[in-house]
């Protein structure tokens, strides 16, 4: 049944897509701007001429920026977190979230006990300097480890995992029971495999909460060297100051007088947020899922 | 079977489960429980160099010296005041946008505004402040070129202590707009179309349609957002106002949470910095106690 669509409708619709445009845009001209700037001139940027696209196009700020160890080192330790991160948080998640999933008393009968165990945690915490002294206690300060044990189990990430397994049939693992298999075989042979959207949605949240996490590294590291790329961009973007670029850096480089401190911290933003944003387009289909599952934060 | 053998029967049959979650409890009880032994530190007068249990037993007076102290009323009324608008808006803007998505009709177009709009709750608020800070800059920034070309003055976003509470309020609201639509959406999607054409029989237009049929769909998903959101009262958004907030918005621009951590980590006052950490922690945890309880009385929601 096609019907023809009325001009108060029509009217609507305009309005409609212009709102929706406007707030589309409103998401990606910043980073345009950005990247307008961080490749711009600086003159152009010091007169306040450049907008959505280079002025006076040259590459100065990203020279400085890839010129200097820090950058690589802080990259080496977010992809570290990032990668260990991920499969420590999902392998607790899974050891976790699948007996948690058994809510028979005849199959796990101190899964409540566990329970709270957990939850717990979720809505009462010891605070900052308590956590803190826990951490420099087990000589954690200014180690790796430091950046992933405290967080390890994203109890979040737990409960979606585990409404997860409880909507999947359990007559499959009645099946391999009966066959034999054990609860370990079951869980991994059996579970893991049908998992598989809400493992993806997961794995989203927890790479990018460790990409994008900067504060415990501004904590628990006191080098700088030792800082993840977001504690880093952080250290940058409050105290970077373009006076500091030496005049021994200058003569081997001579295109740094053509950069800017909204130039540097502007190219350093996108170096340390595209790799990010370019993943997760591809997970939009689980994440959706995903967050309507665990809709129980945020 | 006797009573022994079968409790032995038992055991061994959970075994594999304790068994799996050994690593967690160890890890949580280290990182999460240990800590809780450190509030003791909000009811005593801390020296770093003694142990936890050997510092001076103060009751309750770390309290009523915060209590006295001028800046901490407001620190209190900020976080309120920025966590209130922010809940506000967080919860009507999604609804209202992800109602606009759904009466698009071209696919590509929808698609890649919800794409767009998922951006942001992407970027670190580390990334994003920095982003703001420039943009929102008062010499140069193209939010204040755009107003003055408008004929508006430069707004001080960032530094004028009248704005910022409202500058941190939206753009905390713009960056999680996106994101917040998905639950709507997906509700949206899941009503029976049987339902529409009998509205449409009924005589019932489009914008009719979406007030009998639509928003009452999705009118307990509203609710359980909003009471799931009571327990956010006190959480302004450390990440955000750390990294916008400069002393001269203090006044009006410094949470709980900021405060902490300027008393505790750069002063050093490890007692007071505690007993302010545990004022919120009670207080929200009785809110989020509040919220879980109404989303199980009204919308049959179980948390757990």
């Amino acid at each position: 049944m096609k019907v023809k669509e009325s001009f108060s409708r029509k009217v609507f619709n305009v309005i409609n897509y212009i709102i929706l445009g406007l707030l589309g845009l409103s998401c990606l001209l910043p980073l345009i701007n950005l990247f307008a700037i961080s490749f711009s001139q600086r003159a152009m940027v010091d007169a306040n001429a450049v907008t959505f696209w280079p002025k006076g196009f040259n590459t100065a700020a990203y020279e400085y920026i890839l010129s200097n160890k820090q950058y690589y080192q802080s990259f080496v330790i977010t992809l570290g977190r990032v990668l260990l991160g991920w499969i420590i948080n999902l392998v607790l998640i899974v050891l976790v979230a699948y007996p948690l999933s058994k809510d028979d008393p005849r199959i796990f009968r101190c899964r409540k006990y566990y329970t709270w165990f957990f939850l717990i945690t979720m809505v009462f915490n010891g605070g900052l300097i308590p956590t803190y002294l826990v951490v420099s206690k087990l000589h954690m300060i200014n180690s790796f480890w430091a950046l992933i044990l405290p967080e390890a189990m994203p109890m979040f990430c737990v409960l979606i995992t585990m409404n997860f397994f409880r909507g999947l049939p359990k007559a499959i693992e009645e099946a391999a029971l009966v066959d034999g298999a054990n609860w370990f075989v079951t869980m991994v042979q059996i579970y893991l495999p049908l998992s598989k959207p809400s493992l993806a949605t997961v794995s989203l949240f927890i790479i990018v909460s460790h990409w994008n996490a900067w504060f415990d590294g501004l904590i628990y590291m006191n080098l700088p060297e030792k800082y993840p790329l977001m504690t880093y961009l952080q250290s940058v973007v409050l105290k970077f100051d373009v006076t500091k670029i030496t005049s021994e850096q200058l003569m081997l480089n001579p295109k740094l007088a053509e950069v800017t401190g909204r130039g540097i911290k502007g190219a350093l933003i996108l170096l340390c947020t595209v790799p990010i944003l370019m993943i997760y387009p591809f997970l939009q289909r689980y994440f959706v899922s995903g967050v309507v599952m665990g809709s129980v934060k945020e | 079977m006797n009573v022994k053998e079968k409790k032995k029967n038992w055991f061994q049959k959970e075994l594999p489960f304790h068994l799996m979650l050994l690593p967690a409890v160890i890890i949580t009880f280290i990182f999460k429980y240990i800590p809780f032994v450190g509030i003791a530190m909000a009811f005593e007068s801390y020296t770093p160099l003694k142990g936890m249990f050997d510092q001076k037993w103060v009751g309750l007076d770390n309290y009523r010296y915060l209590f006295s102290l001028p800046g901490f009323g407001s620190v209190i009324w900020n976080t309120v005041f920025i966590a209130v608008m922010k809940m506000v808006g967080n919860l009507i803007f999604p609804v209202v946008i992800a109602l606009l998505l759904n009466e698009v009709r071209e696919k590509h177009f929808k698609k890649t505004v919800q794409t767009v709009l998922y951006l942001p709750h992407f970027i670190s608020w580390a990334a994003l402040a920095g982003i703001f800070i420039d943009i929102l800059s008062p010499s140069g920034g193209i939010v204040n070129q755009l107003l003055n070309a408008l004929g508006i003055k430069s707004v001080f976003f960032l530094g004028d202590s009248s704005v910022f509470p409202y500058t941190v309020a939206v753009t905390d609201i713009w960056k999680e707009l996106g994101w917040g639509t998905i639950v709507y959406l997906a509700a949206i999607t899941g009503i029976d179309p049987t339902y529409y054409e009998a509205a449409k029989i009924d005589g019932a237009n489009r914008f009719k349609q979406v007030l009998h049929v639509t928003i009452p769909t999705i009118l307990p998903m509203i609710l359980l957002m909003m009471v799931l959101s009571v327990g956010n009262v006190l959480q302004a958004g450390f990440e955000q106002v750390f990294n916008l907030y400069s002393p001269q918005v203090y006044s009006t621009g410094d949470i709980i949470d900021t405060y902490v951590f300027r008393i505790g980590v750069i002063e050093a006052k490890f007692d007071l910095a505690t007993a302010v950490g545990l004022f919120k922690s009670a207080i929200s945890f009785i809110l989020i106690m509040i919220g879980y309880k109404l989303a199980d009385k009204l919308a049959g929601y179980k948390v757990f």
